[in-house]
């Protein structure tokens, strides 16, 4: 505190309880909703169930981690579904040694190898995010549009690369990235929680970081601070094309498979993530943790729905209306907080 | 209708209260905003709410007006106890309030902005011509000469302040409270709003003013209430006191009005020189303010005064030479080499920094901490390994510009959005400062600022001209430009008008150069 002056008087005594509460309720909320599972349904807590929701959350997630850069800048993403399903097909392809090989089969394939699969997936992935990142910035198309646009492009694009089947049946290297483990752990989730701290660190730590907030908060005030706004706004959308692209290369080594159709209706899960997680949709607010929260709960909520014999159309239902109910209660937390 | 009062002059308030407010508290997480607070308003009173920045004003107010709700404490109307729960449920009661930062919809007309919410015609349907002309009533009482269907966007700030009046007296209002109405506005523009006032008075409506102009309470108010850290500090008539009285109450020692320039700047390397700076106004833009032939000299260690009315250009040079507005043809020279700017960006890499002149639309992230929006411009200062920002460094830097900017915070991770109008000021003017700039433009840097606050902000310009910063001034207050300046550049209608020393000019002398016509260039 300061020596000269008065400063504002610090006070102990005013515990902001609703605060706190606001700003943990997905956690709170994850808990509440593994501990009702976990009574209902004894099956859901053995820690081969846990692996493997955490093992079905990790390719949404590496997503969803992508797509709390985009949405911290207000923008939105809705191609993720269908790039990966592109990147994941090129990958695919490469593994295999060209579309000419690509029905050989595991260990006597012809291919490239998993380095350069997971490499060309990368690639796919970034130049999909920049092309639909310098339309928005250079061309000055909202993200919902341009986006929209790219959800089409890309899923005509795998089905054409496709052309009509499935691209399956890799080496062992390469399925090891989606099937392996190290010790009991699967190797995507150390993929998804590895792509989290780093960026985690990134948002929270760097110069980049803080900038990604800056022109989520007031694209204006970064502008007359020097900032880069045009940059800062394409660079997020490379960020999330390279998640969509080491996505669709993790779930190629998963299914042992690419197919066109992978990743249909992923924009859902991944923004629903996100959002859950507390990211404000608005931008300028929001961190990693949520989005990890955010998607943990919603593989949670999912795993628990199917042990519970839900109807896969009653899930969608309720994740529909578990969006709403996130965003309205963000808004009302912060009505709150300003009316104090 | 409030009721008729024909005794004011002589005593308004000490026997019946309008409003009386006892006991308020308010605590924010970490902040005890309002401890015990009384504060009372009479009928047909103009009265002055005063206090240093942070002391807690505008939070007493928005308690008043419903839209926070106090710990404890309890307010009474025509003695007859209430409870605002919402600002509807004090608007009913005929309190209306104007916020510091407005709240009109820039995108809807005069008309639909008065009377948003409350909308007149039939229980489907919208009457845009009831609207419309009940608005042309309560304009002409305020002297507001718009068309009701023009948007707000076109309007002037004053002309804007002029709706919310409009709205507030389209409420039946009996008391209109005003969060520093006078910031944003040109001395002839406070004139207006002055006679508005007095003319709302007549009418018997109580006005609650709050202002960091003290001259404006002698000028204007009856009655006074003066708040410190969050306790009652003083009360009383105007009349009964003086600038000097009020200050003491405000900051509880004496402090001086204005700092003063000792001449100490010789002549010495050009730092910034323009040029024949033009910009047409462009179709699609029409309001924006065109600049003609606009050309001076800043020299390294000499403040360099823009005068001008509202208007005038100024801002608009500055955000040309800034890079934040293109520019049809000019020069910007800096240091001897001409430069090539045309982005804010460019400007800061060749050492130019500008504090904008509205800081929640153009230099604030709200829901950003303090730490993080004083930093932003100077990353390149706290940078510790690789792309990594040195927490040290940056904590370091916040703690030496609170303490030099006397910076009312909890700490450097509150949010920037929950300081005080003037706290925030300072944190924008710091973010400046941290970039260690060679040629600084400040655009109303004192706005909003308290006096204790203003001195201090008028001594760190100075002391950055006598390290050998380009200073440049942009202010509607003209004592403060005669008082810092060396030198005085005055402008009118995109104009250059006058080229004056600093040292020896006069508030006269500068007037005509701002509104005389400017000399056509051939
Ligand atoms: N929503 C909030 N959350 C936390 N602290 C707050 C909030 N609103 C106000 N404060 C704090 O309460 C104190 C009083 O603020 P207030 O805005 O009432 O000051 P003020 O007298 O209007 O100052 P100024 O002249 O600068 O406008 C300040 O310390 C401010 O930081
Ligand atoms: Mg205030």
């Amino acid at each position: 505190m300061s020596t000269t002056g008065s400063p504002a008087k610090a006070t102990d005594t005013s515990f902001d309880a609703f605060g706190f509460i606001a700003r943990f309720a997905p956690l709170i909320f994850l808990l509440v909703l593994m501990a009702v599972f976990a009574i209902v349904e004894p099956r859901f807590l053995s820690s081969i169930n846990l692996f493997n929701v955490m093992r079905q959350v990790s390719i949404t997630g590496l997503l969803a981690i992508g797509m709390t850069f985009v949405i911290l800048t207000a923008g939105i993403d809705l191609s993720v579904g269908s790039l990966l399903a592109f990147a994941g097909l090129v990958a695919a392809a490469v593994a295999k040694g060209g579309m000419q090989d690509r029905f050989t089969v595991g260990d006597d394939a012809v291919g490239y190898g998993w380095q350069l699969a997971a490499l060309a997936a990368i690639a796919v992935g970034l130049a999909g995010g920049y092309i639909q990142g310098f339309a928005i910035t250079r061309f000055k198309v909202p993200p919902f549009v341009v986006t929209l646009g790219g959800m089409s492009v890309f899923r005509g694009a795998a089905l054409l690369f496709a052309a009509g089947g499935p691209i399956s049946g890799f080496d062992k290297a390469f399925t090891w990235w989606g099937q392996g483990k190290i010790g009991p752990v699967p190797v995507p989730v150390i993929i998804f929680l590895v792509a989290a701290i780093v960026a985690h660190i990134v948002l929270r730590y760097t110069r980049f970081g803080r900038r990604v907030y800056a022109v989520g908060g007031n694209p204006e005030a970064a502008r007359l601070s020097g900032l880069n706004v045009t940059g800062i706004i394409c660079s997020v959308y490379v960020i999330m094309g390279f998640f969509a692209g080491l996505g669709a290369f993790v779930l190629a080594a998963r299914l042992n498979s690419a197919e066109a159709v992978a990743g249909t209706g992923y924009e859902l899960t991944v923004i629903a993530s996100v959002v859950i997680g507390g990211t404000s949709l608005f931008g300028g607010a929001g961190t990693i943790f949520g989005t990890v929260v955010g998607s943990l709960l919603i593989g949670v909520l999912l795993n628990g729905l199917v042990l519970m014999n839900v109807s896969s159309y009653i899930q969608q239902i309720i994740i529909g209306v578990i969006i709403v109910l996130a965003v309205a209660f963000d808004t009302f937390a912060k009505s709150r907080r300003k009316r104090g | 209708m409030p009721p008729a009062v024909t005794l004011m002059q002589t005593e308004p308030a000490e026997f019946a209260p309008l409003l009386r407010m006892s006991g308020i508290s308010k605590s924010f997480p970490g902040v005890k905003a309002l401890e015990s607070v009384d504060f009372a308003v009479g009928a047909g009173e103009i009265h002055a709410f005063l206090g240093e920045n942070g002391a807690g004003k505008s939070t007493l107010l928005k308690i008043l007006s419903g839209a926070q709700a106090p710990d404890t404490g309890t307010i009474s109307l025509d003695g007859k106890a209430t409870v605002f729960a919402t600002p509807q449920d004090a608007q009913r009661a005929g309190i209306v309030t104007i916020y510091q930062e407005f709240t009109l919809a820039p995108d809807m007309s005069i008309a639909e902005n008065v009377f948003v919410g409350r909308e007149l015609g039939s229980r489907f349907f919208v009457n845009h011509g009831l609207m419309e002309e009940e608005t042309r009533k309560i304009s002409r009482r305020i002297g507001l000469d718009r068309e009701p269907s023009t948007r707000v966007r076109d309007l002037a700030v004053a002309e804007q302040q002029m709706v919310e009046i409009a709205r507030a007296l389209s409420m039946k209002s009996r008391i209109i409270v005003m969060d520093e109405p006078t910031s944003a506005l040109s001395r002839s523009e406070v004139e207006k709003l002055f006679t508005i006032v007095r003319g709302l008075k007549a009418e018997g409506i109580s006005t609650i003013f709050v202002t960091h102009r003290l001259e404006e309470v002698f000028e204007i108010c009856d009655r006074y209430t003066v708040l410190r850290d969050g306790r009652n500090a003083g009360a009383g008539r105007v009349p009964e006191t003086s600038i000097e009285g009020i200050i003491r109450m405000m900051v509880g020692r004496d402090v001086g009005l204005l700092a003063h320039r000792q001449g100490s700047f010789t002549q010495s390397e050009v730092a910034l020189e323009v040029k024949g700076l033009n910009r047409k106004r462009k179709a699609t833009d029409a309001s924006a303010i065109e600049l003609h032939d606009v050309s001076f000299k800043v020299h390294k260690g000499e403040i360099l005064g823009l005068a001008g009315l509202v208007g005038a250009g100024r801002t608009e040079s500055a955000r040309a030479i800034f890079g934040a507005d293109p520019l049809d043809s000019g020069e910007v020279i800096v240091g001897g080499t001409p430069a090539r700017i045309a982005s804010p960006s460019d400007a800061i890499a060749q050492g130019i920094g500008l504090v904008p002149e509205d800081r929640k639309q153009q230099a604030l992230f709200l829901g950003l901490a303090i730490r993080t929006n004083l930093s932003m411009a100077a990353h390149d200062h706290i940078s510790g390994w690789g792309p990594f920002i040195s927490a040290a460094r940056e904590t370091a830097l916040v703690e030496d510009y609170r303490r030099k900017l006397n910076i009312r915070m909890t700490s450097g991770e509150q949010l920037v959005g929950n300081l005080s109008g003037g706290n925030q000021q300072k944190v924008v003017l710091a973010r400046w400062l941290a970039l260690r700039p060679n040629v600084l433009i400040v655009d109303e840097p004192t706005r909003g600022i308290d006096v204790g606050a203003k001195v201090e902000v008028h001594n760190l310009l100075i002391e950055m001209a006598r390290e050998g910063i380009a200073v440049i001034v942009i202010s509607s207050e003209l004592p403060e430009v005669l008082s810092l300046a060396d030198r005085i550049v005055t402008m009118r209608e995109g104009r250059v008008t006058g080229n004056v020393p600093g040292p020896g000019a006069t508030q006269e002398q500068l007037m005509t150069l701002m509104t005389m016509s400017a000399p056509k260039a051939a």
